[in-house]
């Protein structure tokens, strides 16, 4: 009973995670329409940033900054949101699949230079002994994983609420108005560039934060957490949970991780165990076709606004 | 023109490659003035309105709007200056409400700055909610209240004609680019439309109006210019423009092109 809790815990504690990561993509394509692919890149500069600042001393490694974990988090949420802003920037003039391309490529830049600036990023080895919250508490793993879960949610919380004003605020408006036509909101004064720019910048920094709170839940980062697979996983968690809703980012997130566990579950009990390593991309095959089945049921996902032609 | 310009096209030339839209074109709009500016398809009126507004950047030229060169601002400058323009074909946001559409086009909004949701909430919904009265109010001139919470997509072809006027509106232009309102509004519809235009002008509004419709044309403005191969080729009162030779010539060469 016990194991259960705390293994729910952890479930949870993942999934939300996830979640604070589709609310980052949900503001960038939810609701502005920027096609962004290099999730993955965006989650892991936040991830390192808060790592390499608030670790201890290690040879070899520049670091030894030893920040507190919440100076962390806020420089990586900084550094992300700056460097999306960068991406967006420099994307000014690209659209929809060039933009996709624009973007994966960044994401693969980020995971080379973590993998290779060796002195700065510990390269494959990554980053070990992040501190992490609570570390007082790891005697008791129960009340430590409910500990972590709670801080979790609370930052889940305060992602949701405050991307949930801004989506209803004025600013909200502009991006959804630029996303349906972005010559018809420049003829109404809107400046589509600072835009953009901001709403890779603020999507950005969700993602950076997610990282640098998952890194500090785990403990220890390297290079192959943050592979397209992520990228993948969070795009399904915003269809399924519906694209333009907060609310769905969350769900979303929740429901595809539980499927992305369960098809891990059923691929280990059933597979034998000289093909497991292959069995491991039955799971992506699980949630390509979950999105399947809710394009075609109920395409605008389970709380997206629903959209079409018609009077109503 | 008794009144000086509100505002002037200088020389304006526009070249995509090889084609030259806009030749040497000038233009002065008088303040108050309701302008025609009519000529055979692929004129170049078109091309002559996005230069104004901004949207396309002349190969050479001036613009001037009340008496200020604006040719080297950006698009998005110009209706905080005073200067709006409806679409040829309708622009409208779809998914989103009539409201929300005339909401976006109010200058100046606090809530448009990131952090004022946080830092000023109360002044936000302040202005959101005298906003949405004028909203209200001018969707009801355009006899588009009823649909006020409905998203824009749901429009008739004619009432998005309405909606791009009723849009710019909202932003207390000084003089407005209609570029042609009457393409596909049935009859009884253009009678509103062309009574609203009247009205809006009646308080001060400037409009310079691209149009096909002859009769609306010699019924609302003062003026007209005719453009022909991206050039001027004249000006006068309707009754002097279609009498023209030069025009029935225009005209009847660009049929036959
Ligand atoms: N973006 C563009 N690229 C190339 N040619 C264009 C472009 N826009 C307009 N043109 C050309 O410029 C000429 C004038 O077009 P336009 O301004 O739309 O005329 P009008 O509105 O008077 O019918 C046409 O020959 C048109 O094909
Ligand atoms: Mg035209």
């Amino acid at each position: 009973m016990i194991d259960l809790i705390g293994y729910g815990a952890f479930f949870l504690s993942t999934a939300l995670i996830f979640a604070i990561i589709t609310l980052g993509l949900n503001l960038q394509w939810g609701l502005t329409g920027l096609f962004n692919v290099g999730i993955a890149g965006f989650v892991a500069i936040g991830a390192y940033t808060s790592a390499i600042l608030t670790t201890p001393d290690t040879p070899d490694r520049i670091g030894g900054f030893g920040w507190p974990i919440l100076a962390g988090w806020a420089a990586a949420m900084a550094l992300t949101a700056a460097a999306a802003g960068f991406t967006g920037f420099a994307t000014l003039r690209l659209k929809s699949d060039y933009l996709a391309i624009t973007t994966f490529g960044v994401a693969v830049v980020v995971q080379l230079a973590a993998l290779n600036a060796v002195g700065l990023t510990g390269g494959p080895f990554g980053v070990a002994f992040i501190p992490r919250p609570f570390a007082g508490l790891q005697s008791d793993p129960l009340a430590f994983n409910l500990v972590n879960l709670g801080i979790i949610a609370a930052v889940t919380l305060a992602c949701y609420l405050a991307l949930e004003r801004l989506s209803r605020s004025p600013w909200g408006r502009v991006l959804r108005a630029l996303r349906e036509d972005e010559r018809a909101a420049i003829s109404l004064g809107k400046s589509a560039r600072s835009y953009r720019i901001q709403a890779f910048a603020v999507g950005g920094a969700v993602m950076g934060l997610a990282g640098a709170v998952q890194a500090h839940f785990i403990g220890f980062i390297a290079p192959d957490n943050y592979i397209p697979t992520l990228t993948f996983q969070v795009w399904a968690m915003l269809m399924v949970g519906g694209s333009g809703s907060n609310r769905g980012a969350v769900m979303g997130a929740v429901v595809v991780w539980a499927v992305w566990i369960g098809a891990g579950w059923l691929t280990s009990a059933l597979v034998p165990v000289d093909w497991q390593a292959r069995a491991a991309s039955l799971q992506i095959v699980a949630i390509g076709v979950m999105l399947c089945l809710i394009l075609l049921g109920r395409p605008q996902g389970f709380f997206g606004p629903r959209r079409g032609r018609g009077m109503e | 023109m008794t009144t000086p310009p509100i505002l002037e096209a200088q020389a304006l030339t526009k070249r995509f490659g090889g084609v030259t839209a806009v030749n040497g074109m000038s233009l002065a709009v008088g303040q108050g003035e309701i302008l025609g500016l009519i000529g055979p398809n692929g004129a170049g009126k078109t091309t002559m309105f996005d230069l104004l507004a901004g949207s396309v950047t002349p190969t050479s030229g001036r613009i001037l709007l009340a008496g200020r060169e604006v040719t080297a601002d950006p698009a998005h400058r110009r209706l905080s200056r005073g200067l709006g323009r409806t679409f040829q074909i309708p622009r409208p946001f779809p998914e989103l409400s009539l409201v929300d559409n005339l909401l976006l086009a109010r200058q100046g909004q606090t809530g448009e700055h990131i952090w004022a949701s946080f830092l000023s909430p109360r002044r936000i919904a302040a202005e959101e909610r005298a906003a949405a009265e004028k909203a209200r109010e001018i969707l009801s001139m355009m006899l588009l209240d009823k649909l006020a919470d409905q998203p824009a997509r749901v429009l008739s072809g004619g009432q998005r004609k309405l909606l791009e006027l009723a849009r710019v509106m909202m932003a207390d232009p000084q003089v407005i680019l209609l570029d042609e309102p009457a393409a596909g509004v049935n009859p009884s519809l253009l009678e509103v439309l062309i009574d609203r235009i009247r009205a809006i002008n009646a308080t001060g509004v400037t409009f310079l109006l691209i149009e096909h419709n002859i009769d609306m044309v010699t019924r609302l403005c003062h003026r007209i210019v005719v453009m022909a191969s991206g050039a001027h080729l004249c000006e006068g009162t309707a009754e002097q423009v279609s009498r023209d030779p030069r025009v029935i010539e225009a005209y009847l060469g660009g049929a036959a092109a």
